[in-house]
């Protein structure tokens, strides 16, 4: 197999041929994205396991002695900051980036393949790093995942003293690790595509990663601005962020910071992540409803502007995060109109998924569950944000359970879901094998119902007044004794939940030596990595030839076509064209 | 639409550079973001009543100066001179540090110096890159490499320049302007 590539941007080079130059020093994006995967997964069951000491407390509060206040506001940051950064955004970008952009798009390999291998192993030191907090003396930073200084610098907060300073050295290399892939994405998308792929016939999860990409090199500099600054105060005594204050009875050093810099520095981050999270989802959810509905998606080109129109407006919204923060009337209500406005291009995805499914030929495969029950999901998520989005409703609501009940909905499992559909739908292209179906559908009910009996109650729990970010509620007499028992219930639950991935991993483990051979196309699927010489694909993609396209990405269902559905690179004969308007009609192709 | 090199045939080398080419635009907008962000806060923060001017030292022409010639050697093509240009560059800035720090000028306390340290020294950490960039086309000087190589060093001048205007005529005064705060 060891050809040489020939139109491969970077110097022509040759497979690599020993163990570790091929699995472990990769860089061949597929090496890498898998790297990035388990990597991903891996410390997503520590946030996991985070999360469900949360519920033990909060469902069973003063039994589990071992979980005092400090460690459960340990566990919440942790918890948040893992699921948001280390897993969600490193498997969307790093992981799916990695694995998909280049088979989507016909190219070998990334164009900076070293830069690319570079980025792994930063963001692996980024993980390793964050694990080592919880060893430092005082143990990881309990100041919540948004580490609002002046709390999360000062004695009082857990971790103020070493964990801090780790998370904060953590973020910034993960933030080197996320610019140095977003480079190559970025300059593969534009730089790397193969003959007849124009941008408009690029898979939509190409899109949405491609978008989101974007969004990560603008965004994450803000965290890493705000990152540098408040190591900076904690570190070498500055005052950026850090107001005078007597703190345990004592005048600190620091004078005139201003702590509402951060917030706003912070969340021209944080906003944008939340769409660097959710614009992969929804890119990757369009082909898995398009794929087995055996339909093409609807408004391709409505698609691609509100996956562009959502990444631009998702950097004017960012002050919502802060109603409560005192801001000028004015500025709230800018922002609170922004936020509104982001639901129409949000809206018009979610009708176009409805109208691709309607009469189509919908199969109920595994990954198609996970699409649905993410449009379920998501789309409760994004009602219930319609309602935080306003600011006289969001400012009673802002410190109670509703506030969690919305965004785990909208960005924790709705982007969950399609990971987990994702990796349903191409795990027979990376390992050549099928996940088990029994085992898959066990999952997808248990997580799918399970999620939804977790976070639907703390909606009403939030309504009934019961703040966020406490360790206990017992002796508060505004909360009754049913919702304690809703606690409990949702505890029980949770755990389940968190059992039920075991199965996953175990199915992902057994499956990849054990499952059952997939053949190359075992979707029926018309996108260019289903039609790779090889499966798993080797080394440089496509053998001696690059593939030619002729068509876009969703020609399935075509009339007169002797299959259900024509792959992007065959012979333009075959039919199966985009629409030439922005339409979405049923094409005759020619 | 079409930007892709395999699309338009070109050769390998040229793929190679094109593809460099469009990644370093890339770069540059993420360290625009990066610096922007940088000086809003910095207005943000010299709004704030502890913030007070600080004199710039005269070293800073110098350096201003000295890179300004590396970016003039670097177009036109004069490697080792324009290596030299962005050393002397980082000793200026250096020197710059010092004068300050003998003035009594330190980190902590005021913001306008604590932001003149740290904007200083991430733009030489991003000139020490350029000399990374500038040690890797000496190995293999192609005229295309050699011109991303440039914009970059150009991109760099133009930071500082920005940076310098930024330190010496947003003082405290202007920025509490700006944000609308009354002294």
């Amino acid at each position: 197999m060891a050809y040489v590539i020939p139109t491969h941007p970077d110097e022509p080079h040759h497979a690599p041929q020993s163990f570790w130059t091929r699995y472990v020093w990769s860089q061949d994006h597929k090496v890498i994205a898998v790297q990035y995967g388990c990597t991903a997964i891996a410390v997503g069951l520590v946030g996991l396991v985070l999360s469900n000491l949360m519920r033990l407390q909060l469902g069973f509060p003063g039994q589990f002695a071992f979980i005092d206040a400090e460690r459960y506001y340990q566990f919440v940051t942790m918890h948040g900051m893992i699921m948001v950064i280390y897993l969600l955004t490193a498997l969307f970008l790093g992981g799916f980036g990695n694995y998909l952009i280049p088979l989507m798009v016909g190219a070998r390999d990334m164009v900076f393949p070293y830069l690319n291998m570079l980025s792994f192993w930063f963001y692996l030191l980024s993980v390793i790093v964050l694990m080592a907090s919880f060893f430092v003396p005082g143990g990881p930073t309990g100041a919540g995942w948004t580490l609002y200084p002046p709390q999360a610098i000062l004695p009082g907060t857990p971790g103020h003293d070493w964990g801090i300073i780790v998370m904060l050295v953590s973020l910034l290399i993960f933030i080197v690790a996320a610019t140095m892939g977003g480079l190559n994405y970025v300059t593969t998308v534009l730089q790397a595509r193969c003959q007849g792929m124009t941008l408009l016939r690029m898979p939509l999860s190409v899109w949405g990663i491609f978008v989101a990409t974007i969004l990560a090199l603008l965004a994450f500099p803000a965290l890493f601005v705000s990152g540098v600054m408040m190591l900076f105060d904690k570190t070498l005594g500055t005052s950026f962020f850090m107001p005078s204050l007597v703190s345990m009875g004592q005048m600190s050093a620091h004078k005139g910071g201003s702590p509402l810099l951060f917030q706003h520095l912070f969340w021209f981050f944080g906003h944008p992540e939340v769409y660097i999270v959710a614009l992969p989802a929804f890119g990757i959810v369009s082909d898995l409803i398009s794929v087995h509905a055996r339909k093409a998606i609807f408004g391709y080109r409505t698609m691609v502007w509100a996956i562009v129109a959502i990444g631009g407006l998702s950097f004017v919204v960012w002050a919502h995060h802060m109603f409560v923060s005192g801001m000028n009337p004015y500025f709230g209500f800018f922002f609170a109109t922004s936020t509104l406005i982001i639901a129409v291009p949000t809206a018009i995805k979610v009708y176009n998924w409805l109208l691709t499914l309607w009469r189509g030929d919908i199969h109920l495969s595994v990954p198609m569950l996970f699409a649905l029950a993410f449009m379920l999901t998501f789309l409760l998520g994004g009602l219930t944000g319609l309602f935080l989005g306003n600011v006289s409703v969001d400012i009673p609501l802002s410190g109670t359970y509703f506030v969690v009940a919305h965004f785990h909905m909208v960005m924790g499992v709705a982007p969950l879901l399609v990971v987990f559909g994702g990796i349903y739908h191409w795990f027979p292209k990376i390992t050549g094998r099928m996940l088990d179906d029994r085992l898959g559908h066990l999952h997808f009910w248990v997580t799918f119902l399970g999620t939804y009996a977790i976070f639907f109650p703390m909606h009403y729990l939030g309504l009934l007044g019961m703040p966020r970010r406490y360790h206990h509620f017992t002796d508060y007499e505004f909360i009754p004794a049913s919702a304690h028992a809703f606690n409990a219930w949702i505890t029980v639950i949770a755990l389940i939940v968190g059992a039920v991935q075991m199965v996953f991993v175990f199915n992902l483990l057994w499956s990849a030596f054990r499952g059952r051979k997939a053949g190359p196309n075992p979707w029926q699927a018309a996108s260019l990595e289903w039609s790779t010489p090889e499966t798993p694909p080797a080394h440089g993609n496509w053998g001696p030839e690059l593939p030619v396209v002729h068509r876009w990405a969703y020609a399935y269902s075509v009339p007169g076509a002797p299959l259900d559905f024509i792959a992007q690179h065959a012979p333009p004969g075959e039919g199966g064209a985009e629409p030439t308007y922005g339409g979405s009609h049923e094409h005759l192709g020619r | 639409m079409n930007t892709s090199a395999v699309e338009l045939h070109v050769p390998d080398g040229v793929a190679r550079e094109r593809a460099l080419s469009a990644g370093l635009w890339a770069f540059l907008a993420v360290v625009t973001s990066l610096f922007s962000l940088f000086l809003t806060a910095y207005v943000m923060r010299l709004s704030g009543p502890d913030a007070a001017a600080i004199e710039m030292p005269r070293q800073l022409w110098v350096s201003t100066a000295v890179l300004g010639l590396g970016s003039v050697m670097i177009q036109r093509a004069q490697l080792n001179a324009a290596g030299a240009c962005a050393v002397g560059f980082l000793v200026a800035q250096w020197w710059a540090w010092q004068a300050l720090q003998a003035d009594n000028v330190v980190l902590t306390g005021n913001p306008a110096a604590s932001f003149f340290y740290l904007l200083t020294a991430l733009h030489g950490l991003h000139v020490a890159g350029g000399l990374v960039a500038w040690a890797n086309v000496q190995a293999a000087p192609t005229p295309g490499r050699i011109a991303i190589c440039a914009r970059y060093w150009h991109y760099l001048l133009l930071l500082w320049v920005v940076l310098f205007a930024a330190f010496t005529w947003i003082t405290p005064d202007v920025a509490r302007a700006i944000c609308g705060v009354s002294p």
